[in-house]
């Protein structure tokens, strides 16, 4: 059923919207109608359809991977490793990449309408990586794509890679799973915690009930992101970037202004963010991952997770990231072994902590390039 | 992409290449820049496997498409279960590992077959070098000065030898080169610059 799309084909190309025709059964128990899923092709499928490399977002991204992005003006989010000619080339594959079920970029999440014409707030179902890889898998459906070339995610996308080859492992060839985790650390899901604290103690928050009040937990929302962003660096990337410089001032003014470049650095982050992001989403999507332990049903045996898949795996980590540092890479690389997959895992190095995937580390673009093929 | 022939291979890469079953399952451990493997996917139809302590050089097999992972033969071999490849191949590694005994019955655990290549510390050149110069021989084959050579358990093809009577490995085919060259076996500890073993545990 995998037939080439004409150029016309409304299902493909940017911003692009599907709503789902089956309700979508989720983890914890409950089941979504009419689910919406926003979403961006770059590309073109070829005529059997083996073409296709869906890209997974992290946390806080979204479809907008290779085009502006539409609130902030700034180019994608891997403008630099997906165009033309890059290392994931689009005039030999078809992109795709969706916002993930529970985000506030198109597809549904709490701030959407529920189906009484109300903001779903924290009426909406608490989900798990699994079920934004449901939300992914009907999307496949849509576009006719049985089987992906390749699935390629860092961080929050590295799992949903890993549950998608995990538990449909028919449906892709590839996974590339960059600094990521099968199962979410204790430090993690503190550190996330502390972000979701920030926002619920936020006033404006209101039990989740803020939508049309005036009233949003921005605040909260940013001080959430702003604990984050730390999480993403690295000591040696902070001090380079940062170091003790002060601000805009010649002395400090022994006052709680925002005297050192970091500090006014981590306020910017923080308020900017607000402006795109949706704070109950904020908590729905890491709720999402810290819960996520791949192996969690088969007693953490993450090597029988992957009994069943034909894929080729590759596993990144990069030598600075603490939030997802390299022996995490390392006991999935180790497991897909046991399990007799084709896997292979690399460490690089990179100044830049957990963000490096990110950023300019033509190591990862040649290795990207290498397992794409 | 994966332009290398059992012909270009460096001599024992391709004596031990030309020696594997084709379409076996093969873990090579201290693969460098994957040339082996690819020889051995490409040539051999084998489902070949590696494993490289440098980021760089597996960072090259993987864009490659080799599949490749970053580890250390001391410490990583453990992670692979019993008798998951048809051959393991060490090739100018044993001198370099911490226990070249353990690492040796890690190979012959993980796999049916192993493939050992090393250089030969009783060649004549480096017997006479220490004989007559007094000092640690510095040849072609050993290009390192004492002090910062990774080859820290030098051997002799007698050493192997008596170390695998003694662990009851079972030889199952040797060779030995010289300036690139296959030699004749008799007296190889002496004349062979290098030696190559293909071994099974009994």
């Amino acid at each position: 059923m995998a037939a080439s799309a004409p150029a016309s084909d409304p299902r493909f190309g940017p911003d692009r919207r599907v709503t789902l025709g089956q309700p979508l059964k989720l983890d914890g128990g409950a089941s979504l109608d009419g689910v919406e899923i926003a979403y961006e092709t770059y590309g073109t499928l070829n005529a059997d359809g083996s073409n296709a490399i869906m890209l997974c977002h992290a946390t806080t991204g979204d479809q907008y991977v290779a085009s502006r992005h539409p609130i902030t003006g700034k180019p994608g989010w891997w403008a630099r490793t997906v165009g033309p000619g890059k290392p994931i080339d689009t005039d030999r594959y078809l992109v795709i990449c969706a916002n993930v079920l529970g985000s506030c970029m198109g597809t549904t999440g709490p701030a959407s309408l529920a189906p009484d014409g109300a903001p779903y707030g924290l009426r909406f179902p608490v989900i798990t990586i699994r079920d934004m890889v449901r939300a992914h898998i009907a999307l496949l459906d849509h576009l006719g794509i049985e089987r992906l070339h390749a699935v390629i995610g860092g961080s929050m996308g590295g799992m949903q890679a890993l549950s998608l080859a995990a538990h449909w492992p028919e449906r892709v060839a590839r996974v590339m799973v960059i600094a990521a985790t099968a199962a979410m650390p204790a430090q993690n899901i503190a550190f996330q915690e502390v972000g979701r604290q920030a926002i619920m103690a936020d006033p404006d928050w209101q039990g989740g009930a803020y939508y049309n009040t005036g009233r949003a937990p921005d605040a909260g929302l940013a001080v959430a992101r702003m604990a984050a962003h730390i999480t993403y660096l690295s000591e040696e990337s902070m001090h380079a970037k940062f170091g003790r410089r002060l601000q805009d001032r010649a002395a400090k003014t022994f006052g709680f202004d925002a005297d050192f470049e970091v500090e006014s650095y981590l306020r910017h982050q923080g308020a900017t963010f607000t402006g795109r992001f949706d704070a109950n989403a904020y908590l729905y999507i890491t709720k999402a991952m810290s819960y996520f332990d791949l192996a969690e049903d088969h007693g953490g045996r993450l090597a029988d997770m992957f009994a069943g898949s034909k894929a080729r795996f590759c596993l990144v980590s990069f030598d600075s990231d603490w939030l997802y540092p390299t022996p995490e890479s390392r006991k999935i690389a180790h497991a897909l072994n046991a399990a007799g997959a084709p896997v292979s895992f690399v460490e690089l190095s990179a100044p830049f902590g957990h963000d490096s995937f990110l950023l300019d580390v033509p190591e990862l673009d040649r290795v990207i390039a290498g397992f794409v093929g | 992409m994966n332009g290398t022939t059992l012909a270009s291979l460096r001599p024992d890469l391709a004596l031990i290449a030309g020696h594997v079953r084709p379409g076996a399952r093969v873990l090579d451990i201290g693969c460098g820049d994957g040339a082996l493997l690819a020889a051995l996917e490409r040539e051999r139809g084998c489902d070949a496997r590696g494993l490289e302590i440098d980021p760089a050089n597996v960072a090259d097999c993987v864009a490659r498409g080799l599949s490749v992972i970053q580890g250390d033969a001391d410490t990583d071999l453990g992670y692979y279960p019993d008798t998951s490849f048809d051959y393991a191949i060490l090739s100018q590694t044993l001198q370099t590992t911490r226990r070249p005994d353990l690492a040796m019955k890690e190979l012959l655990r993980i796999a049916a077959h192993a493939f050992v290549s090393f250089p030969n510390f009783a060649h004549w050149r480096v017997r006479a070098s220490l004989a007559f110069g007094g000092r640690m021989p510095v040849t072609k084959l050993l290009p390192e000065r004492w002090y910062d050579t990774p080859n820290i358990h030098h051997l002799t093809i007698d050493d192997f030898r008596a170390l695998a009577k003694e662990q009851g490995w079972r030889i199952e085919g040797q060779w030995f080169l010289n300036k690139g060259r296959q030699t004749h076996p008799a007296n190889a500890n002496l004349w062979a610059e290098h030696a190559v073993f293909l071994l099974r545990s009994s």
